[in-house]
C-alpha cells in the first residue's frame, strides 16, 4: 500500500523540499532521495520522497494507450518487444 | 453604559450572580441587542408573522475555534439558520446557550460574540435569549455553543421527499469540502499550507429565491457533517427510487483535492457550511442553474445527477473513469491513511 | 492534478478494459494484489465492474494494520499506559482492537497518543517534550521502513535521548511465497505493490515466476496504471508466459532506490515475523539492530510478556489469504462495522472489510 502521491518540487532548504500538488504545499524530507532539483516531481509518502517521477517513462505509459485504436493493439504488441 | 471587561473566564460567571450579570451586560445585550433580549426575561415573547412554525437546534463544538474563513461564533449563526432556510422557513430567532471554560480569554470571547452578531445581521436574525454555564478548565476545549432557532413557513411550501420522482435532477450549489478542508488545514496536524477557506455562510436568499421561482422544487439540504455523500445517502434511505451521481460533475476545487488526495481523505464525504443541494423537477434544472449561479457565492452550482428508479435506496456514483460503483454514507470519521 | 488525472482517463481505462476482454481466456482466473492502495483504489474507481465475468480481483494481506497481531497492540496499550509517555502513531492505528483495549480507549482513559503524518513528526514530539518518553509505532511494509530508519539515523545524530520506536515493519515477498506455497487459494497473477517495490526494486518478484510460473505486473495506484497491470497479467497468462512486468515505470526501476534500502540495512535485520491469518513467515520483520537498541522501545520498556488472543469468530486471516470474502464471515455488517470493528480488516480505511463495508455493501 502506501499512499504516495506525486508532487512537484518548488523550493528545496538543506534536506526539505517544499512540494506542491493543487496549489498546496506539502514539505518532503529528502534524506532518501537527495539528488533532487526544484521542478522534478516526486512521490511523497508520509512526508518524505521517496522517488523521483520519470516523466518520459509516465507519458510513454500514457501514449501507447493513448495513441491506441482497435486495429493499433498489434503495434502495441511490437512496440513491447522491442523496449525488452 | 457597561465598562468592557476583561482578563478571563471564573466560575462565577456562570453562577447566576454580579460577575454572570456584568458578563451579559457587557457582551451579549451590547452586540445581540433587540427588544425580546434587551428585557431579560426568563423566556423571550415573540411575534409570529407566518403559519408554521420551523424549529431546529444545533450544537457547535467545532475545533480550531477560529479557522479560515470563520470561527464557532460564525458557524453557530449561520448553521442554524441554514437549517431553517433548507426546509424552506424565513429564519427569524434564534437562542445561544454557551458553555465555556474556566480560564478563557474574555477578549476572545468577545471576537466570538461579534462574529454572531455579524452573522445574524447578515442573514437578517435576531439573538432573542440565551443562557450561560461556566465549567472546569478542560471540560469544554474552550467553548461550545448551541443555538435554536425558530423560522416561519408559509402552508404553501410543500418540500418533502414524497414528492420526489424519476428523473427528477440533482444540484448542488457550489464547491463541495471547502469548510471540512479549512478544519482540517487549520488543525496544523500535515505541516502543509494551502489557500483553502471555510465557506460558512446563510444561504437563506438562495433558498426563499429558489421556493419563490421553482414550483417544482421537491427538497433541499445543506450537506454538513458527512458531507454530500451523507446527505445524498439521507434522501434515498429506504426510498423507492436511487440518485446517480456523475462525479465528474461534482465541483470541487482543486486545492481541496490537493488536500485530499496525499491525506487520503475523500471530497464527497467532507463538511460544506454555505452550500445546498436539491432536487427539482426535470423541466426546472435549467433555471434552478441560472438561479443559483446568479449568487457570486453560488459560480461553481452545478448539476451533479438525477434521480433513478435502480438500485433503490442507494447512491450510484459514475466514477471519473466510466465505472460504477455504490456511494455510501460517511461510516466513520475519515482518519489520514499512511499505511 | 499532474501526473494523477491523466492516469484517471476513461478512454483509457476503457481501451484497456477492452483489450483485457479481447484477449481473456475463456478458464476462470483469480489474480491477488497485496496493498491496501490496490484494495482501495480497486473498490473506489468500481475496477471489478470494466473486468470480465471469468476473472476475480482476491485482496491478500496487504494492509499493514491487519496483519499486525494483537501482541504488538497490547504492547503499545501498555506503552501508553506508562506515565510520561507519548505514543505517537499513524492514524489508522488509533482504533485497531487489541485483546482488551484500542488507542483510542486508552487515549480516552488519559493516554497521550498522538496521531502524526510523518514519522518525522513524532522525532519533533520528542525534541519538544525531553522529559517525556516518546514512541513511535512503526507500522508498514518496505515502503515506510525507510523513512523510520532516516529518522532513528536523525535522533542519533542529534543525541535525542528520549525517543524510540516499537517496531512492527515487514516485508512482502516472503508473506507472497507463504500465500503461493499454501496453495490454499488459486492465485494465477500476482498485482505487486508499486510502492513497496519502488523502494526494493522490482526484481524482488522474480522469485514468483520463476518458481511458482506465476505472472506478475508491478502496479502504480491510478485506475488505469491497475487496469493496465491486469491487462499485462492476463496477457502473460494467454501466451503461457510468467515474468515480473513493470508497468508503474514512471516510479519504480529494477533495482530499486538503493539510498532507502541502505538506510533500512543499517538499521533493521530480518526476523521472523507474525502475520495476522498467515501465522508466523520467518524472515518477514524488521527488527532494530543492536546497536540502535537505545531506540527499541521494546528493550526499553519492561513489556510483560502477552499471550494474543483472537477473536474465534473474526475472519480477517482467511480473508487477508484469499479463502473468504467479507460477507462470508459472520460477523461482517452485523457485530462488526466500520463504527464498531472487532477485526483489522475493518478496522484500517484500507482493509478489505471496511473497502468491501463502504464500496459494495449495497451491490
Amino acid at each position: 500500500m502506501c499512499l504516495a502521491i506525486p508532487m512537484e518540487v518548488i523550493k528545496i532548504q538543506d534536506n526539505v523540499a517544499e512540494a506542491e500538488v493543487g496549489g498546496v504545499i506539502y514539505r518532503a524530507n529528502l534524506d532518501l532521495l537527495p539528488d533532487i532539483k526544484i521542478g522534478d516531481y516526486i512521490i511523497v509518502h508520509a512526508g518524505f520522497a521517496i522517488e523521483k517521477l520519470d516523466v518520459a517513462a509516465a507519458l510513454e505509459t500514457l501514449e501507447i494507450w493513448n495513441e491506441m485504436s482497435e486495429t493499433v493493439a498489434e503495434r502495441d504488441e511490437v512496440r513491447r518487444e522491442n523496449k525488452r | 453604559m457597561m465598562n468592557k471587561i476583561t482578563g478571563k473566564i471564573v466560575r462565577a460567571h456562570g453562577s447566576g450572580g454580579k460577575l454572570t450579570h456584568e458578563l451579559i451586560q457587557s457582551l451579549f445585550v451590547k452586540y445581540f441587542s433587540n427588544c425580546s433580549l434587551d428585557e431579560l426575561l426568563d423566556s423571550a415573547i415573540l411575534e409570529n408573522p407566518g403559519e408554521k412554525i420551523v424549529f431546529t437546534t444545533d450544537s457547535h463544538v467545532v475545533k480550531p475555534l477560529f479557522f479560515p474563513g470563520g470561527d464557532i461564533g460564525k458557524l453557530s449563526v449561520m448553521g442554524t439558520v441554514n437549517d431553517l432556510a433548507v426546509c424552506g422557513a424565513m429564519p427569524l430567532y434564534l437562542s445561544c446557550g454557551m458553555i465555556i471554560e474556566e480560564g478563557f480569554e474574555i477578549d476572545r470571547l468577545e471576537k466570538i460574540v461579534i462574529s454572531m452578531k455579524n452573522a445574524a445581521e447578515s442573514a437578517g436574525v435576531q439573538i432573542v435569549t440565551g443562557d450561560t454555564k461556566v465549567v472546569e478548565h478542560g471540560a469544554a476545549d474552550g467553548i461550545f455553543i448551541n443555538t435554536s432557532g425558530i423560522g416561519v413557513r408559509n402552508s404553501k411550501v410543500q418540500l418533502s421527499l414524497k414528492s420526489i420522482q424519476i428523473g427528477d435532477v440533482v444540484l448542488v450549489s457550489g464547491w463541495m469540502g471547502d469548510h471540512e478542508a479549512a478544519i482540517i488545514k487549520a488543525r496544523e496536524e500535515f505541516n502543509i499550507s494551502a489557500d483553502i477557506v471555510s465557506d460558512c455562510a446563510t444561504v437563506n436568499r438562495l433558498t426563499q429565491k429558489l421556493i419563490d421561482e421553482i414550483s417544482n422544487l421537491r427538497i433541499m439540504r445543506d450537506p454538513t457533517r458527512g458531507g454530500l455523500a451523507t446527505t445524498l445517502n439521507e434522501f434515498v434511505w429506504r426510498q423507492k427510487f436511487g440518485i446517480r451521481i456523475d462525479e465528474k460533475s461534482v465541483p470541487v476545487r482543486e486545492s481541496v483535492r490537493g488536500l485530499c488526495e496525499p491525506l487520503g481523505f475523500d471530497p464527497l464525504y467532507l463538511a460544506n457550511e454555505g452550500k445546498i443541494v436539491a432536487i427539482v423537477g426535470k423541466e426546472s434544472a435549467g433555471k434552478t442553474l441560472s438561479i443559483m449561479r446568479s449568487f457570486p457565492e453560488c459560480e461553481s452550482a452545478a448539476i451533479i445527477g438525477e434521480v433513478i428508479d435502480e438500485p433503490k435506496g442507494k447512491i450510484l456514483l459514475r466514477t471519473s473513469i466510466g465505472s460504477n460503483r455504490i456511494l455510501d454514507m460517511l461510516t466513520t470519521e475519515q482518519l489520514p491513511r499512511i499505511c | 492534478m499532474k501526473f494523477i488525472d491523466e492516469f484517471r482517463n476513461p478512454e483509457i481505462a476503457a481501451k484497456i478494459s477492452s483489450e483485457i476482454r479481447r484477449i481473456m481466456p475463456e478458464k476462470r482466473l483469480s489474480v491477488m494484489e497485496v496493498c491496501g492502495g490496490h484494495t482501495v483504489a480497486i473498490f473506489r474507481y468500481g475496477i471489478v465492474g470494466l473486468l470480465p465475468e471469468n476473472l476475480r480481483l482476491i485482496s491478500g494481506p496487504g494492509c499493514p494494520v491487519c496483519v499486525t497481531p494483537n501482541d504488538f497492540l497490547d504492547a503499545a496499550h501498555f506503552i501508553s499506559r506508562q506515565k510520561g509517555t507519548i505514543v505517537a502513531t499513524f492514524g489508522d492505528m488509533i482504533r485497531v482492537p487489541g485483546s482488551e483495549s484500542s488507542l483510542q480507549r486508552e487515549k480516552s482513559s488519559g493516554a497521550d497518543v498522538r496521531i502524526c503524518y510523518s514519522p518525522s513528526e513524532a522525532l519533533e514530539m520528542a525534541e519538544a517534550n525531553p522529559t517525556k518518553r516518546v514512541v513511535f509505532l512503526g507500522i508498514g511494509f518496505e515502503t515506510t521502513a525507510p523513512l523510520v530508519a532516516s529518522v532513528i539515523l536523525t535522533a542519533e545524530k542529534r543525541r535525542v535521548r528520549n525517543f524510540s520506536v516499537l517496531s512492527g515493519h515487514k516485508t512482502m515477498p516472503f508473506a507472497m511465497k507463504a500465500l503461493l506455497d499454501s496453495h490454499e487459494t488459486a492465485i494465477d497473477g500476482f498485482i505487486c505493490p508499486g510502492h513497496v517495490s519502488a523502494i526494493t526494486g522490482s526484481d524482488i518478484f522474480r522469485f514468483i515466476p520463476r518458481d511458482f510460473h506465476v505472472p506478475c505486473a508491478v502496479s502504480g495506484f491510478e485506475p488505469t496504471d491497475i487496469l493496465e497491470s491486469i491487462y499485462l497479467i492476463v496477457r502473460q497468462i494467454s501466451k503461457g508466459e510468467s515474468r515480473v512486468e513493470l508497468q508503474y515505470k514512471r516510479a519504480v526501476r529494477p533495482e530499486g532506490n538503493l539510498r532507502a534500502l541502505e538506510m533500512i540495512g543499517r538499521v533493521f535485520e530480518p526476523c521472523d515475523s507474525v502475520w495476522r491469518g498467515l501465522g508466523s513467515i520467518a524472515n518477514s520483520g524488521l527488527l532494530i539492530k543492536p546497536e540502535y537498541s537505545r531506540f527499541d522501545a521494546m528493550k526499553l520498556f519492561d513489556i510483560p510478556p502477552i499471550r494474543i488472543i483472537e477473536n474465534p469468530a473474526c475472519s480477517c486471516g482467511e480473508i487477508m489469504r484469499g479463502v473468504k470474502t467479507p460477507p462470508d464471515c459472520l460477523l461482517f455488517g452485523n457485530n462488526c462495522t466500520p463504527e464498531i470493528p472487532v477485526g483489522a480488516c475493518m478496522v484500517s480505511s484500507e482493509g478489505t472489510c471496511a473497502a468491501w463495508f463502504k464500496y459494495k455493501k449495497g451491490d
